[in-house]
């Protein structure tokens, strides 16, 4: 029975500590990747304080609009909305 | 036109300071003319590392003051002639550096030497942020370990957007993985992240895997740069790096683990 466990052993180790610590490490990076290149953590209340105030007068669709902030060179941030108005949507 | 490397990582004690001072002597001992930075202020430990702590008079902060001349503060390594020591300063924070001030050291350093190393502190404050800010090339030194592999993410994402190059919409800051520490009996057992693994995660080009060697610490005692113990897998390790900056095709080597004679393994070695 030692001998058995012994390769077993050898077997099991091959999804150990290292493979484990990739896994984790590729999670946490990619999200981290994601929130670095991304927007300020107000824009998401932004946009939905935006779409509110819009539906009060148009019909505006979720993927009719877009909001995004980029940075410009220097210190320069744009913030930059896309709304399609469809001809329907009469303002009366 | 020199060439602006900052020797980085995020986290401490990965091997930033052992990896400039090798690379330093190692780019002079190739006949090219090296100065090499320290970034700590405040905390100064290169010219331990590179033997030269007693000889350190003027130092970057005095220079950027006006309070001593290049030249002064310039120690000239005693091994290699093309080499040269800038100290970071023991005493004064690190807000005395600045962004046009340091810009200006690094131009006139750039008119006599074709290398300009500057070897970063650990961390994200302004201290790294200046070491970086005006690089060509950054070498990531990176652990096989959770934390420094993270933090050096952490890194490439400041490079990208905090450097010269990144501001003023340059080519970007050329990367390189400088691995350290490894342990391949260990990655062979499951028990650290492989080459592979760390290559993976962070996407960048490989410049050099350093193995875990005991003649690092020999070295830093002795105020030798490690690649100058010729002898050593570590020093052998920082050879190929050099090789490979230059620009030459390295085969890489001390990625598996040694095998043990039967002998040894039956007797214990």
């Amino acid at each position: 029975m030692a001998l058995l466990d012994y390769f077993l052993q050898k077997k099991e180790k091959q999804v150990t500590t290292a493979s484990k610590a990739k896994e984790r490490l590729q999670i946490i990076v990619a999200h981290e990747r994601n929130s670095r290149n991304k927007q300020p953590d107000y824009l998401p209340q932004l946009t939905e304080d935006i779409l509110n105030v819009l539906r009060k007068y148009i019909k505006v669709s979720d993927e009719s609009f877009s909001i995004s902030l980029d940075k410009k060179d220097g210190d320069l941030n744009v913030l930059e909305l896309n709304i399609e108005l469809h001809d329907e949507q009469n303002t009366d | 036109m020199a060439r602006i490397i900052v020797v980085t990582s995020g986290k401490g004690g990965v091997g930033k300071t052992t990896s400039s001072a090798a690379i330093g002597i190692g780019l002079a001992l190739k006949g090219h003319k090296v100065v090499l930075i320290d970034f700590d202020i405040g905390l100064r430990n290169l010219d331990l590392i590179m033997g030269c702590e007693r000889r350190v008079v003027y130092d970057f902060v005095n220079v950027i003051n006006g309070e001593a001349t290049l030249n002064q503060a310039l120690i000239k390594d005693k091994r290699v002639s093309s080499l040269s020591i800038l100290p970071a300063s023991q005493t004064r924070d690190k807000d005395a550096l600045n962004k046009e001030n340091v810009g200006k050291v690094l131009e006139e350093l750039g008119k006599t030497f074709d290398y300009i190393i500057c070897d970063s502190p650990a961390g994200i404050e302004a201290g790294a942020m200046m070491a970086l800010y005006f690089a060509d090339e950054a070498i990531v030194t990176t652990n096989p370990e959770v934390s420094s592999v993270r933090d050096s993410d952490r890194i490439l994402g400041m490079l990208a957007s905090r450097s010269r190059r990144a501001e003023l919409g340059l080519e970007p800051i050329k990367e390189h993985l400088l691995l350290t520490r490894y342990s391949p009996k260990r990655v062979e057992e499951g028990e650290m992240l492989s080459v592979e693994d760390v290559v993976d995660i962070l996407s960048i080009p490989l410049l050099g895997v350093i193995p875990e060697s005991q003649s690092v610490l020999k070295a830093s005692n002795a105020g030798e740069p490690v690649i100058l113990d010729v002898e050593s897998d570590a020093g052998k390790a920082y050879q190929d790096v050099i090789d490979r900056l230059l620009g030459e095709t390295v085969e890489f080597r001390f990625l598996v683990a040694e095998k043990k004679g039967i002998f040894s393994r039956m007797f214990g070695g």
